[in-house]
């Protein structure tokens, strides 16, 4: 028990939604006291535990209850029902910055802060100058805050926080603000307080943040806290939980696509509808309203039926095959492969490497080629998804769709493999200096390696060299969609 | 505090807090360090919360230093204006009582003066305090503290500058000539302490309040200014109103206002005279009643109390409306 550092218990948060907000006794006396409202549960019945020394994140979409809850651990808002219990000293960082007196100084607002944290003036004192140094702030600490720039602000709060020596630091989306440098220096910071035993309760919108620093995570859904687990399982539940709300905003974006479709193109549609969608299906979790479902991905190398591996350096092609049920415009295929711990290598779409789309209906087949896939041994994890490009719909997503290996023939150790060529020579001094000798002889090389840097930085450039989409059968409804659309125009 | 905290640039330290890096160190997040817990839920005792305010009396004081800090920033003066501009006051009063609307009264800067000043702090210090939840809303939704605090802080600098206004007041005093009762002098201390402990009730209850209707700044104006009027300050209890409430019954229901009693015992105290003859008249006439020291004390007494059970009540109201003060701001 006594290793507990937050114990959310039960907790359940209301809050009233007035859809006028009367605040003056007029409108109160003219509304006979009775304001119309609605309730809106943002937190319901969610507990957990965060042990001392974990670092928990908490996932989840716009308007889940993410800050809710961490306002409930801070204290800021008090729950509805239910209690979360904090043992020792708690700092937090709530949305954009602490809680600072515009007319204050940085220095006084320093101060200030610390001690609503609890903190003593002379404790504030040994800490200041660390404070100040953290934030970067030493020719603006005797500035009104209100003059500060927002990202001036939170590095501050930030910094308070870190430096009251809290036991449990509670940080709600601020990395998102701030230079990198700046949030390379939160990251350590966060690094070195895991390091110490501190406890952290983490909210971010990034998958990958939560995936890289977090023990544990919880996803919550409108409210109700759906997954508590590894950050891996928690991810995937998080994703799950975005292609659900993919679905439901799935249909205003099916409705808007028919109203572009002439009558017979859809109809046509359901009738295709009706077969060959049982495919395997990365995620057959709710079928319902999607308009376009993937179905079997695969990987193609040269060799596949002979070795079950790719070797390191062959060109490699990501097969996704898809289905819109309806006719679908506007659709962005996303490609991503992480390796065996989940970093991120590659993450790529239709959009960015320009491939144009047109409307799509019934089964299809979308690749991404890779010329010469770099990375050397390892198991590597492809996910792949459909989403629409505005509105930010997801269609589908699978996580993992598949995966593969990469055998490297090679003696090269590392993670990638990259054209890459060494050349020595003796020293000669006198006439040509080594610059100019270097430059002269390697000149194609250091070309071609620069090329190759390039390819590395942007590899949806010439690394993949295309994507394709092809669309069998059914020409009739895409025909009928493209002569619609031209006639529109 | 965190042991081996050089006051050094960010890179130094953080490569001496680095796991393993000073020779491995004890986390000092460690479980050997003491820990106090904290539960967070809508039911907190009246008491729970009183306790809360007590620890952190620290920023209490913090916070009572910050609002005059900024009340006099960007002036030339500063701190200074809250002695020159209650002396000015009082020389603007002196000239003309004594010279252009003389009513006969001795030294009546004095007497205005010791009802005055105390209804001031009372004044300044409700006032401020029923906007200040609203106007530290940035702070109230980002920081856990006990809120009240901040009600609490307006009374807190308005005592301070009751403070400096009594010292003005009391060179006027030896300026003017006019001892105040020397073995009343204690009295003071209840009155000033009744009257804090009734200002802070009403100041946390009206902070609260105002979050949810914002009328309550404008309502508690005028009824401040209603009540100046309730008070004997600017009129003697004694000598203009007494005689007539007595005729109609309704000296009790006057004199139970809470504050006039605080205030009569600070014009006893202080302007010390009941009787005085006029210096245009010649005539003698009582200006304060005739009443004992112990019935000054027991009327103080009684507010005192009254003033407690007040607070408590507003603390209990103020802790239901906080819940949602986030939601609210």
């Amino acid at each position: 028990m006594s290793d507990i550092a937050v114990d959310v218990q039960d907790v359940s948060k209301r809050f009233r939604l007035h859809h006028e907000k009367y605040t003056t006794l007029k409108e109160r006396i003219i509304h006979g006291g009775h304001v119309p409202y609605e309730d809106l549960w943002a937190l319901q019945n969610v507990s957990f535990e965060v042990k001392e020394g974990e670092t928990v994140g908490i996932l989840g979409r716009n308007g889940s209850g993410k800050s809710t809850l961490l306002k409930c651990v801070c204290g800021v808002l008090q729950p509805t029902d239910g209690q979360v219990v904090v043992r020792g000293k708690l700092a937090g960082l709530l949305e954009l910055g602490a809680g600072f007196q515009q007319e204050l100084s940085g220095r006084d607002n320093v101060y200030l802060n610390g001690s609503m944290l609890g903190l003593s003036k002379r404790e504030v004192d040994k800490v200041f100058d660390d404070v100040v140094a953290f934030a970067e702030l030493e020719q603006f600490i005797d500035n009104q805050v209100k003059f500060y720039s927002s990202g001036m602000y939170v590095r501050l709060g930030f910094a308070v926080a870190v430096n009251v020596d809290p036991d449990v630091l509670v940080i709600d989306e601020v990395l998102a603000v701030g230079d990198e440098k700046f949030q390379r220096k939160c990251m350590e910071r966060i690094k070195t307080f895991q390091a110490e035993g501190r406890t952290i309760l983490f909210v971010s919108h990034s998958p990958d943040q939560v995936r890289s620093i977090c023990d544990r995570a919880v996803v919550l859904a409108d409210g109700a806290m759906v997954g508590l687990g590894p950050p891996g399982e928690a991810v995937r539940i998080f994703r799950e939980h975005l292609l659900e709300a993919g679905d439901s905003l799935g249909e205003q974006a099916i409705e808007a696509a028919q109203a572009a479709q002439n009558e017979a193109a859809s109809e046509s549609a359901a009738e295709a509808s009706g077969d060959d969608l049982n495919g395997e299906s990365p995620s057959q979790r709710s079928a319902r309203t999607r308009p376009i479902r993937l179905s079997q991905v695969t990987v193609e190398y040269p060799g596949s039926d002979e070795h079950p591996y790719v070797v390191s350096g062959d060109p490699l092609t990501v097969r996704i095959g898809f289905d819109a049920s309806q006719p679908t415009d506007g659709v962005v295929f996303v490609l991503e492969i992480r390796d065996a711990p989940g970093n991120l290598l590659i993450h790529t779409d239709t959009d960015i490497l320009e491939v144009p789309i047109d409307v799509l209906s019934g089964p299809g087949v979308c690749e991404f080629a890779f010329n010469s896939f770099p990375f050397l041994d390892g198991v590597y994890w492809v996910n792949v998804g459909v989403t629409s490009r505005l509105g930010g719909v997801m269609f589908d997503w699978g996580e993992p769709a598949c995966r593969f290996e990469v055998m490297n023939p090679g003696r090269a150790v590392g993670v990638i493999s990259l054209p890459i060529r060494a050349s020595v020579r003796p020293g000669s001094n006198a006439e040509t200096t080594p610059m100019s000798t270097a430059s002269g002889d390697d000149g194609p090389t250091s070309d071609s390696s620069r090329s190759d840097s390039s390819t590395l930085d942007s590899s949806e450039d010439s690394l993949i060299q295309r994507a394709a989409i092809s669309s069998s059968g059914h020409e009739g409804p895409h025909g009928l969609a493209t002569d619609e659309r031209k006639a529109k125009t | 505090m965190r042991p081996g905290v050089p006051t050094t640039p960010v890179g130094a330290h953080r490569a001496q807090r680095q796991p393993g890096g000073s020779g491995g160190s004890v986390p000092t997040g460690g479980p050997d360090r003491v820990k106090s817990t904290r539960v967070i839920s809508a039911s907190m005792t009246v008491w729970q919360r009183i306790a809360a305010i007590w620890r952190s009396r620290e920023l209490l004081v913090y916070l009572v230093r910050t609002e005059i800090k900024v009340k006099y920033k960007n002036s030339v003066l500063g701190l200074l204006w809250s002695l020159v501009s209650p002396a000015m006051t009082l020389a603007v009063f002196f000239v003309v009582f004594q010279f252009i609307a003389k009513n006969g009264i001795p030294n009546f800067v004095i007497f205005l003066f010791s009802g005055l000043l105390l209804w001031n702090l009372f004044q300044t210090g409700v006032q401020t305090a029923t906007g200040v939840v609203v106007n530290n809303a940035g702070i109230v939704k980002k920081v856990a503290f006990p809120r009240e605090i901040l009600a609490l802080a307006a009374i807190g600098s308005a005592s301070v500058f009751f403070f400096f206004q009594m010292i003005v007041m009391v060179i006027f005093m030896v300026v003017l000539d006019s001892p105040p009762v020397w073995n009343y002098l204690p009295l003071l201390i209840v009155a000033l302490l009744a009257m804090l402990v009734l200002a802070s009730a009403l100041a946390v209850f009206l902070s609260a309040v105002n979050v949810y209707l914002r009328d309550a700044q404008h309502l508690v104006e005028v009824l401040l200014t209603a009540l100046f009027w309730m008070c004997p300050i600017v009129y003697s209890f004694q000598l203009q109103l007494s005689a007539k409430l007595a005729h109609h019954g309704l000296s009790a229901l006057y004199l139970m206002n809470p504050i006039t009693p605080l205030i009569m015992t600070f014009q006893k105290v202080i302007y010390a005279k009941e009787f005085v003859r006029s210096t245009v008249t010649h005539s003698t006439s009582q200006i304060l009643p005739a009443w004992s020291a112990l019935t000054y004390l027991e009327a103080d007494l009684a507010v005192l109390v009254f003033g407690a059970v007040l607070f408590v009540v507003a603390i209990k109201i103020f802790g239901r409306l906080e819940g949602n003060f986030a939601e609210e701001l």
